[in-house]
Order: structure tokens, then C-alpha cells, then sequence
């Protein structure tokens, strides 16, 4: 699948968002402090930057509010009614920091469910199509999820080292979830690598009972939008590279600078912040380079009628 | 209502396509674009359409493929390989994932003859729901930012002003070689449902689920090249009566 910029950063930065989001709702910061009250405005910024930023893709964006409407069948829309109703708890919890300094408890874990649910529903987009076997599974939500909650801990912890709250905890609830993320991570790509594919040349055409099934001719000779949108291919060599350079950033790296924080007995300020932005960065630019990888390496059934 | 009907409709309106016949011609795929650039919705645009990477949306295409037996040989006309020429566009599946992805309820399902449809003024040009079909059915029309599909030239095969042998789609009008079909799969006795019962038609990609209703009839056994070699008529005037029989008999004296 075609590794589009708009849904890359979309996904990333709200998957962040909400994930600090949950951070804050459940109070795990210290309302009062002003770090806190930018983690708060950074985590709206990101989901609403993200929401943006994922309309950007679209044919007729300005007729997106129709996107609400069929939330019955489809997980997109799903996603869209959710982002909306998040936004409300999130913003009363955000009210009551920023400008009283104290924690909205009800609102707070409202908002983190809700937070987690949209999440899921933007991981159901893809799990549920049939059409792309690497997506067609449980893990692509559990991965989306603890990705969510373990950058959202990796933001937090930061926020924390900057005179946020609580820097003992957060750091090793970062942890703690970058390693649950990467271990089913690795499991989904795994399942990736070794299932076969549902759909092949032979079933496709039908032709299998004949024999061996070769595209021969392509219907034109040039590119056409099915090609372009999922006919993305990467070779294999540099899907190894970068799986590791998104390991290693977005969860070696971090994961060995908290211990490292934790293990000196680090307080907040300045010298710990910086590293803990350090972490957050590399997590970020690791996040980007997998989500580029979830379309990257996916194949969709299509192309088994362009020889792909 | 991107839901999709929640009864098998009455009608089941699609295409059954010939494998066996089909030369790979491309008419239907040009009448496809013809009719259907001036006909429902916006036209079928075209991108860079006199240059070198010249792309367009189009709702039917013709691929190519070459199947060769176990252990067949590739061997030009004398092998056992078989090219066969694919028409492909939407089969209007009854369980269509199309439909069900669609956020805005753009993409629907007709519950009397189960046509799948975009509505264009409702789509916002997500693409997901050519994303969600397996067939590479969808293509987004890059000027107009909607999701084009095949009507089934709804707007021919209902046309009360054009004569009857014009009330069907273009594709199959234009067919040269009489390889695509229209009808009724719902109706076991329609010309379609016969062919496909006679012909052992069958559904593309059925593990995705999709079920689809145009159907494909497979290309029937060949013989080989050396088998009709030999079935040239062999020397042979047993059979020979009246003059030719004086005339056989009179040559063989000689
Ligand atoms: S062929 Fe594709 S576009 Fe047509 S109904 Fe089936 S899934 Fe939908
Ligand atoms: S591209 Fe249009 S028809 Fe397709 S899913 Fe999006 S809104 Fe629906």
C-alpha cells in the first residue's frame, strides 16, 4: 500500500495525542503545574493537527462533516463520530488545568476511554479490510493501542521531567509499554512475514484449475491510480533496514535513556528534561518510520491481477 | 445507507463474462469509458492524456494472462501455455465490503436489483472503499476528487427511449465477439443463469467473502496443436458413387 504522508502523520501524531491524553486524564501529572498545562495544549494540538492533517488526502474535504453519518457500518466513520465526542471531555479536563490548575476527575477518565476507543476505531479502519491480509488481524488494534499509550507515557514522562509531576513512575509505565508494544509489534510482523496470502493469482482470475496463473499483459502500459495507491512495493533488504532503525528508535533508545534517568535517580530539570526530550524525539521519528512500514510492506489483493 | 440490505434482493442484475470467447479486444473497455464520461456523474477524467505517463480513471479494463498446466511447457503455439484475456470491472458483489467501509453513505447497495452505486455528491474522496474491494474495481477520478465505479449503465439498461436491443450496457453492446452477457442471476431460467449452470461459471476471489454476482465462464478445454494435425482428412474413395465411382474405378486402371 501506498505510504501516504497525510495518514502517516495523522496517525502518529493522533495516536500520541491521545496517548498523552490518557496520561493526563487518569491525573498522572500534577494539574497545578505549568508543565502540565502545555502537555495538555500539546496533546490537543496533536490530535487536532492529526484530524487536520488526515482530511488533507481527501477528494472533497469540504464536504467531510458527511463522514459522521454512517457510523453503523463503517469504522471510519466510527472514527470521526468518536474524535468529536472525545474532544469534549478532553477539553473540560483541559479547562479545568489550564486555567483552575486542578484535575476534572470525572471528565479525565471519561476522556481516556474515550481516547483509547478512538484510537481502536482508527485501528479498525485498516484491520478490517479483507482486501489486505497483513492488516487483517487483532494485533493491528493491540499494536495501535499500546503504541498510543506508550508514546502517550514516553510524552508524559517528559512533561514530567519538566517540573510536571511524578518523575518516577511515568518513566517506568514508559517503559513498560514500549516494551508490550514493540513484543506484539514484532508479533504482527511476524504474522506478516509468515502467512500465506489469501488471495492469489489463480483464485483471483479463477484460472487455477487450468494451471499456473501469469499477468501477461497489464490492461494499459502505464500507471493507473490502483497501481499507484497499492502497487507500492519496497524491497525487502531495505524493509529490514528500516524495521530496525524504527526499533531501535522508537524503543531502544528511549527505553535505555529512562533507564538511565531512573537509574541515576534523576529529579526534574533542565539536564533530565533534555534527555527526556531526547527519548521523546527518537520515539516520534521511530513511530513515523513503522507507521511508514504498516503501508509500505502491506499488499493488497489487487494486485494480483497486475502481477505485483 | 452504506448498510447493506439486509434481504437477497429480488433482482440480481450483473454481467457473465465468456473467457472463452473473450479476444481481448478492448472495445468494451473504450465504449466503458465512452458512454460512461458523458453519461451519470461527472466524466472520466484523464491525467497527462497526450504525454508519456498518460493515466485516467476507467470502470472496465482487459488484462492478459498466460496459464500454463503442471508441468506444461512455454513453447510459443507449440506449447501448452494459453494466454487468456481478463475483462474486469465491478461484479457487484452481494456482501460488498465497498459499501460498508463508505463513512459517508456515498457508496450504497440498490435493494431491488442490487446495483452497487457512488452517490458523487455525497462522497468525499476518502478512496477506502477502493481500498476495501479486492478487485480493483473503484478508481478514484482525480479531477472531480469522487470514487468512480461501473452502473452497470443504469442509465442505459432502464432507458425507456432507447430501442430494447439498447437497453443494456455498453460493454456488452459493443462486444465484437459476443463474450460478455447481461441478466438477471436471481432468475434461474434468465440466459445468464442457464450459461453459468451450463458452463460451471464461477466467482472470483471467494474466500474474501465478497459474493460476487457477475460471473466468469472458464475457458474450455483446448486440444492440443498435434491432436487437430492429425484429424486431416485422410485418402479415402470407398464411399465414391455415380460418375465419381466410374471415375475412380477408371483412374485406377491406368
Ligand atoms: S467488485 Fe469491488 S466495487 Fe464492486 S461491489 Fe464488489 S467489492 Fe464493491
Ligand atoms: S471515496 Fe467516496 S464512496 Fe468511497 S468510501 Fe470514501 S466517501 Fe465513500
Amino acid at each position: 500500500m501506498h505510504p501516504a504522508l497525510s495518514i502517516i502523520a495523522f496517525t502518529t501524531l493522533s495516536g500520541l495525542g491521545y496517548g498523552l491524553a490518557v496520561m493526563l486524564g487518569l491525573g498522572l501529572l500534577d494539574p497545578a503545574a505549568v508543565a502540565t498545562k502545555i502537555a495538555w495544549i500539546a496533546a490537543l494540538a496533536a490530535i487536532g493537527g492529526g484530524l487536520l492533517s488526515s482530511t488533507l488526502h481527501l477528494g472533497n474535504p469540504q464536504r467531510a462533516w458527511r463522514a459522521f453519518s454512517q457510523w453503523r457500518s463503517s469504522w471510519l466513520s466510527r472514527e470521526g463520530v468518536m474524535a468529536v465526542v472525545t474532544f469534549v471531555p478532553l477539553l473540560m479536563t483541559a479547562w479545568a488545568c489550564v486555567i483552575e490548575g486542578r484535575q476534572a476527575v470525572v471528565p479525565g477518565l471519561v476522556g481516556a476511554v474515550l481516547s483509547l476507543c478512538t484510537v481502536f476505531c482508527t485501528a479498525m479502519i485498516y484491520a478490517s479490510l479483507k482486501s489486505v491480509d497483513a492488516w487483517h488481524t487483532r494485533l493491528t488494534p493491540a499494536c495501535y493501542l499500546l503504541f498510543s499509550l506508550g508514546g502517550g507515557a514516553v510524552a508524559a514522562s517528559f512533561f514530567a521531567f519538566c517540573g510536571g509531576g511524578n518523575a518516577l513512575w511515568l518513566p517506568l509505565v514508559a517503559i513498560v509499554a514500549l516494551v508490550g508494544a514493540w513484543v506484539v509489534k514484532r508479533a504482527w510482523r511476524q504474522h506478516l512475514q509468515a502467512t500465506a496470502p489469501l488471495s492469489t493469482p489463480e483464485s483471483a482470475t479463477g484460472l487455477g484449475a487450468i494451471g499456473h496463473v501469469r499477468l501477461f499483459e497489464r490492461p494499459h502500459m502505464t500507471e493507473n491510480y490502483l497501481t499507484r495507491e497499492m502497487g507500492f512495493r519496497i524491497a525487502r533488504k531495505h524493509a529490514a533496514k528500516l524495521w530496525i532503525i524504527a526499533m531501535a528508535l522508537g524503543g531502544v533508545v528511549p527505553f535505555v535513556l529512562f533507564a538511565l534517568l531512573l537509574a541515576a535517580g534523576a529529579q526534574a530539570g533542565p539536564g533530565a528534561a533534555l534527555v527526556a526530550g531526547l527519548a521523546l524525539a527518537s520515539h516520534v521519528i521511530g513511530i513515523l518510520a513503522e507507521r511508514w512500514l504498516f503501508f509500505a510492506e502491506a499488499r493488497h489483493a489487487v494486485m494480483n491481477y497486475y502481477g505485483g | 445507507m452504506t448498510s447493506l440490505p439486509s434481504l437477497p434482493t429480488p433482482k440480481k442484475l450483473g454481467l457473465v463474462i465468456d473467457l472463452d470467447v473473450c479476444v481481448g479486444c478492448h472495445a468494451c473497455v473504450v465504449n466503458c469509458k465512452e458512454w460512461n464520461t458523458g453519461g451519470y456523474g461527472s466524466a472520466l477524467s484523464d491525467q497527462d492524456p497526450y504525454g508519456a505517463e498518460a493515466s485516467g480513471a476507467w470502470l472496465n479494463r482487459v488484462h492478459s494472462f498466460e496459464v500454463v498446466p503442471d508441468g506444461g511447457e512455454v513453447v510459443g503455439e507449440a506449447g501448452e501455455a494459453r494466454i487468456v484475456h481478463f475483462p474486469k470491472s465491478c461484479l457487484h458483489c452481494e456482501d460488498a465490503p465497498c459499501v460498508t467501509v463508505c463513512p459517508t453513505g456515498a457508496s450504497y447497495k440498490r435493494a431491488d436489483d442490487g446495483i452497487v452505486l457512488v452517490d458523487e455528491d455525497m462522497c468525499i474522496g476518502c478512496g477506502l472503499c477502493a481500498w476495501a474491494c479486492p478487485y480493483g474495481a473503484r478508481e478514484m477520478d482525480l479531477a472531480a476528487g469522487v470514487m468512480k465505479k461501473c452502473t452497470l449503465c443504469i442509465d442505459r439498461i432502464y432507458n425507456e427511449t432507447f430501442e430494447e436491443a439498447d437497453r443494456q450496457p455498453a460493454c456488452v453492446r459493443t462486444c465484437p465477439a459476443n463474450a460478455r452477457h447481461f441478466g438477471d442471476l436471481a432468475d434461474p431460467q434468465s440466459a445468464v443463469s442457464v450459461m453459468v449452470a451450463e458452463r460451471g461459471g464461477i466467482d472470483l476471489m471467494p474466500e474474501q467473502g465478497t459474493r460476487p454476482v457477475n460471473k466468469y465462464l472458464p475457458p474450455r478445454a483446448r486440444k492440443p496443436l498435434a491432436a487437430s494435425a492429425n484429424a486431416m482428412p485422410r485418402e479415402d474413395t470407398d464411399g465414391a458413387t455415380g460418375l465419381f465411382a466410374w471415375l475412380d474405378r477408371m483412374l485406377d486402371r491406368i
